[in-house]
């Protein structure tokens, strides 16, 4: 291999060469620069993908002191949880990147902020330290700030602060909770620290530091309340990133105003930064905790399901509406992933992996769907410069291939069998409906009302009547045709075989659901 | 067996010809329309010829076994398990199987007729092939998931079939209604899955090794257990499966998707919403009838049959007042499914299926036939404005006539011998269900010579008034003349077979001729109800009765024109107007659930605007409130305190900063991390 055993590295520093290079580039190049590098970065994930053994765990593993006085490694590796978000982070960022390929406003700025997105992006996904996958996940942060305040729609200003204040408080209590993690153990490590947590020396080490705490402040702390603190504090961080209900009222005003290529990478990949922290750091870490709040978590996930297509029933901005698509699809993979720690013991293995492995597929599976949806969006916006629901009608009669490649990606999203969407909601609710039969009835609910909406918004924007302003509208052309096909390539393959992703993650779901 | 085995492996190759004639034709562009419909025949013909090959070989068995064979697969792994699903023949299957490549068939044919002058003509066998694959892999699937999957296809294509002309709100409208009123359905047979799945670990119908979820072992496990409502699993599973099934079935009260789905093609309305994918609820409580039947402390059975029957007498009377050619016909595909439902519920399993294909055939050939009129009348949907057809259109007449007869349950045609079949079943089930489905066999026989002579009698009342040619920027193009005109042969040669076998096709039912071939075939080990005079007798009277009253009523006086009042209007009065209006259920669910629907999304809607914003903002507000304080007190204190203040301030921050170095390095950290961050939300704030 040429990169040696630092592809991970490569992978994920090559987008940040990329920016340099648009720095000191020409304008009318920089969207070369960026395409090739994330060009490069899919290669690279490819050949992680490709040398991935399903079977084994932590692979491609780096690892070297970085701050060794803060006891800090730089450390990455992928495993089954990983890799499959590694591959849709290196998929989905080129195509967002050709979806703004004719970018005409500060072009240089915009690819440079989008590559950066991208390092912020692989680091997450594959760091295994605390210490700098915090850097990362803030770094994905401010070029999505920026990309929403620079070349975002009319409400442009209000929508990036909130995104990023919101994100940003969010962040406070993980990073409180893990400095307080980092004062009790002395690590950062996520591996170290999930040892920990399994041998049940966590425990012993946090009872200690708290002692130590009360000693020195007088505060009277128990051990156990001070782990729900971090375990809350943590919660906090990610739910909102996820989002989770209620904390999610940024995304459809974030999602709203972003530029196309800005919603579909938010949409596909950020969002699983904050479901893929629930698996790598909250599952492991904190296992009592979360079975301990079991129904309030699990009540959350079904409020996003069922309230979150809701509200989207309600909504009148074609843009919004797919954005609460977003909180309805995300809600069934947080069900799936708190119904491993709904009950103790091994008698519901299967069902729990099943869960588990179809959240994990519903990750990647609204990760397609949801960069098509809002690719559709950014394509017909671009077109008519406005996302009114209200003022489409038609659209299939004169953008037939539009419509066509709408219909694909919406029934995605309603989870038609034969398409992706489907595989990921039955496998969560194979695993959820024995284990909590409440929650899994309660939530189908919202299969009806995702239906709904999705239909009436099909019917709003390709059937009936057209309206006449739009008769001259041209069809897609040739690098969004093919944009969509790629996604559409996605739904059909992954809705019926399954497998490569599902094997993918099979051994470090079974991990997974080993601790509870 | 080793026969049936080897086919069994090949059932696949069934759906996949016209699933691959569909994925080629959603490639080709517009014009080739002839290349279109010659791949779309030439699968579909290369199915049904597979289809009578496995049906041939399911015949002919003797023996105690049942005739049965089954492949089985994996499709994907998980956890320490795997999914598997499979593909069965047995007679169950292979009859549907070739039924449904048959009458599709012929549907094609006549589609190639129907749709000749659209636009989107190579769109339209698009939609067709793929809908006939789904409907094809259902029926062949051996387990449940699959064919839930299939089922949701089916549904699929129905949706971008009755949205054909989505330029037109009503059929936009109508294509959402059907996919979401069956989607509710469809939640019921969701869980109904994953309660069989759970409880027997397994989706597969049938294994060779015996542990299949329909198979001795599992169904004795789903009994042990009571459940919720008085329910065993079983019964529990089963009732779930029902509910799918009557959103697919359109059974009350479920049934409102039906009728509108005839803003469709009439092929479609012909393939999709009479011949075959309404019937796949029936089909599938026919595959599932084990389950059903597995415990009789169950009261599952007697639902289901009460649900068939209350649907069969309901859609009927509403048949009795529509004025549109083919929403009679729609609303008469309710009253049989009922039929069937209920015959699946009184526990005959054969006389079910046995009505199920009967009705197929004359079902398609009735719509075909309308669809037939319709052509020949330039796209006139409304009966009034017919009239005296049987001048002009002699072929589709007397075929339309024998589908009449069958469905109306003329003695010795295919419908009368299902029809009694079913009655006799109920009538030893039930009484009261038995009472009630006579009448709606009677209804039926009424409107159907209602329908008979408003079309096809009479005078011809089309060129009365301003002709409403509203259809015609889509389909048929002007015909010269405004007199209505025969068919091409395309259009009525389908029509002309499928009749053969409406007159003919009850007599592999009839307990005549030694015994019941179709009941043997079907269902080896179920008791065949014992003949009854009474109901075979009854039977034949009020068929007799509905089509003599038809005749005094319509028959007699024929109308004469178009704007002409109902006859049955004069007598019925305020009631005739509810029947027109379907009983007002469409009204009713438009005031109660989809307002309710629509409330929640509006208030959840408002709710993130008003509350869960209004928190975030205040929080907001608050933080900026505070920050003004401290600016306010640190100006006054640092600047404008004088000297000595500043001296004070000094000496204060500076003994607050010792503290903080305390030479601890987490604490640097947090601190450290804690401030940057604070900066970069000032520093953001600020611009």
């Amino acid at each position: 291999m040429i990169c040696g055993n630092h592809i991970l590295s490569w992978m994920t520093f090559v987008p940040l060469i990329g920016a340099a290079l648009i720095g000191v580039a020409g304008k009318s190049s920089a969207r070369l620069i960026a395409l090739a590098t994330s060009l490069v970065s899919l290669a690279c994930a490819v050949a992680v993908w490709a040398g991935f053994d399903p079977g084994a765990g932590l692979q491609f593993e780096e690892r070297f002191q970085w701050i060794s006085i803060l006891n800090i490694d730089y450390h990455l590796g992928v495993d089954g949880l990983s890799v499959t978000m590694v591959l849709l982070t290196a998929i989905i960022t080129p195509l967002a990147l050709l979806a703004h390929w004719n970018q005409d406003r500060d072009e240089k700025l915009f690819f440079f902020l989008f590559l950066l997105l991208q390092t912020g992006m692989f680091g997450v996904f594959t760091a295994l330290n605390f210490f700098h996958w915090f850097i990362f996940w803030e770094l994905g942060l401010i070029p999505m700030f920026f990309l929403i305040k620079i070349w975002g729609a009319e409400d442009r200003t209000y929508a990036s602060f909130k995104f990023f204040i919101y994100t940003l408080a969010g962040s406070i209590g993980m990073l409180l909770a893990f400095s307080f993690l980092y004062f009790a153990t002395g690590t950062f490590d996520m591996v170290e620290l999930r040892q920990l947590a399994t041998s049940g020396e966590l425990k012993a080490k946090v009872a200690e530091f708290v002692v130590g705490l009360n000693e020195r402040t007088g505060l009277g702390l128990t051990a156990a309340g001070f782990t729900t603190a971090l375990f809350w504090g943590t919660f906090l961080g990610l739910a909102i990133k996820v989002p989770l209900w209620p904390f999610h009222t940024w995304l459809p005003d974030a999602h709203t105003q972003a530029p196309t290529g800005g919603s579909m990478v938010l949409a596909a990949i950020l969002l699983k930064m904050g479901v893929y922290g629930f698996l790598r750091i909250v599952l492991p870490i904190f296992p009592a905790q979360i079975t301990d709040n079991i129904q309030i978590l699990m009540g959350l996930s079904v409020a996003s399901i069922v309230l979150g297509a809701f509200a989207a029933l309600a909504q009148t901005d074609f843009k919004r509406l797919v954005a609460y698509s977003s909180v309805n699809h995300m809600g069934y993979a947080m069900l799936g992933i708190f119904a491993t720690a709904a009950v103790a013991g091994p008698e519901y293995f299967d069902e729990k992996s099943a869960a588990l492995g179809g959240a994990m597929l519903q990750m990647f599976n609204h990760g397609i769907s949801s960069a098509a949806l809002f690719f559709m969006v950014g394509c017909i916006y671009e077109r008519t410069h406005t996302r009114n629901l209200a003022e489409f009608g038609g659209l299939r009669k004169i953008m037939p291939i539009y419509a066509g490649i709408l219909g694909v990606s919406m029934f995605s999203s309603l989870g038609l069998p034969g398409l992706n969407g489907f595989v990921g909601e039955f496998m969560v609710f194979k695993g959820v409906f024995p284990i909590s039969l409440f929650w899994a009835c309660l939530s189908m609910i919202g299969l009806v009302v995702t239906g709904v909406f999705l239909l009436s918004m099909m019917q709003k924007v390709c059937f009936e009547n057209l309206n006449e302003k739009w008769k001259s509208l041209p069809d897609l052309n040739c690098r969004e045709i093919f944009i969509g096909a790629v996604l559409m390539f996605f739904m059909f393959a992954l809705g019926v075989y399954p497998s490569p992703l599902l094997d993918a993650s099979n051994s470090a779901v079974k991990g997974l659901v080993g601790l509870f | 067996m080793e026969h049936l085995d080897h086919l069994a492996k090949q059932q696949w190759l069934i759906p996949l010809l016209p699933l691959v004639a569909a994925g080629i034709q959603s490639l080709l562009p517009r014009g080739k329309r002839k290349l279109s419909a010659g791949i779309c025949l030439l699968a579909m013909g290369g199915a049904c010829a597979l289809a009578l090959r496995a049906f041939f070989a399911t015949l002919g068995h003797h023996g105690d076994e049942p005739v049965r064979a089954v492949w089985n697969f994996t499709w994907f792994a998980f956890g320490n398990t795997s999914l598997d699903m499979g593909f069965i023949l047995d007679p169950l299957t292979a009859g549907m199987a070739a039924m449904v490549s048959f009458v599709g068939f012929w549907i094609f044919v006549n589609a190639t007729g129907y749709m000749h002058d659209d636009e989107n003509f190579t769109r339209f066998f698009c939609f067709l092939s793929l809908f006939a694959a789904a409907m094809l892999g259902m029926v062949i699937s051996n387990n449940l998931l699959l064919m839930f999957m299939c089922w949701e296809l089916v549904g699929l294509c129905s949706y971008l079939l009755i949205g054909f002309w989505y330029f037109k709100p009503s059929a936009a409208a109508a294509m959402k209604k059907a996919f979401i009123t069956t989607r509710v359905g469809d939640v019921g047979f969701f869980i109904g899955i994953l309660l069989l799945y759970w409880k027997t670990g397994t989706l597969n119908l049938y294994t060779p090794d015996g542990t299949g979820a329909l198979q001795q072992e599992a169904i004795a496990k789903l009994i042990t257990e009571p459940y919720f409502w008085g329910l065993t699993v079983a019964g529990f599973i089963a009732l779930m499966l029902f509910i799918g099934a009557m959103g697919k079935s359109a059974q009350f009260p479920l049934h409102v998707w039906l009728p509108d789905a005839m803003e469709g093609p009439t092929p479609v309305s012909a393939l999709i919403h009479a011949a075959t994918m309404v019937a796949a609820g029936v089909f599938m409580v026919g595959r599932m009838f084990p389950v059903f039947t597995a415990s009789s402390a169950d009261w599952v059975m007697d639902f289901v049959m009460w649900v068939g029957c209350i649907t069969a007498v309901f859609s009927a009377t509403i048949a009795v007042a529509q004025f549109d050619i083919k929403r009679v016909l729609a609303y008469s595909t309710c009253s049989q499914l009922g039929f069937m439902v209920m015959a699946l519920g009184a526990g005959g399993l054969s006389a079910g299926q046995f009505h199920l294909l009967t009705h197929a055939f004359f079902k398609a050939l009735l719509f075909l036939g309308s669809g037939c009129v319709i052509i020949g009348t330039h796209h006139e949907q409304d009966m009034r404005k017919m009239g005296g057809l049987k001048k002009y259109m002699p072929i589709t007449f007397w075929c339309y006539f024998i589908g009449y007869l069958a469905l109306s349950g003329f003695p010795l045609t295919a419908g009368f011998f299902s029809k009694d079949e079913v009655l006799l079943q109920t009538f030893y089930k039930n009484k009261l269900v038995w009472g009630l489905a006579t009448f709606a066999a009677f209804l039926t026989a009424f409107y159907m010579t209602r329908q008979m002579y408003m079309v096809f009698a009479g005078m011809w009342r089309g060129g009365d008034h301003g002709r409403g040619h509203g259809h015609d920027d889509h389909g048929h193009g002007h015909h010269g003349g405004h007199e209505p005109h025969e068919v091409p042969w395309n259009m009525w040669l389908p029509i002309a077979v499928l009749s053969v076998f409406a007159l003919l096709m009850g007599w592999l039912g009839t307990p005549w001729l030694k015994g019941n071939l179709f009941h043997h075939y079907v269902a080896p080990h179920e008791e065949a109800p014992h003949h009854s005079n009474l109901v075979l007798w009854l039977s034949i009277g009020v068929g007799l009765i509905g089509i003599f009253l038809g005749w005094l009523i319509y028959g007699r006086n024929t109308m004469v024109r178009a704007t002409d009042a109902d006859p049955l209007q004069a007598k019925l009065g305020g009631l005739f107007t509810a029947l027109n209006r379907k009983w007002y259920v469409d009204e009713i669910y438009e005031a109660t659930i989809i307002r309710l629907t629509m409330a929640c999304g509006t208030l959840f809607r408002v709710f993130d605007k008003l509350v869960i914003d209004g928190v975030l903002h205040a929080i907001a507000g608050l933080t900026k409130a505070l920050s003004q304080v401290c600016r306010w007190i640190g100006d006054e204190l640092l600047i404008n305190g004088g000297f000595d203040a500043s001296c004070e301030g000094v000496r204060g921050s500076g003994s607050l900063l010792s503290k903080l170095q305390s030479g601890k390095v987490q604490n640097y950290f947090a601190f450290l991390s804690v401030g940057t961050i604070i900066l970069v939300v000032v520093y953001f704030f600020k611009q």
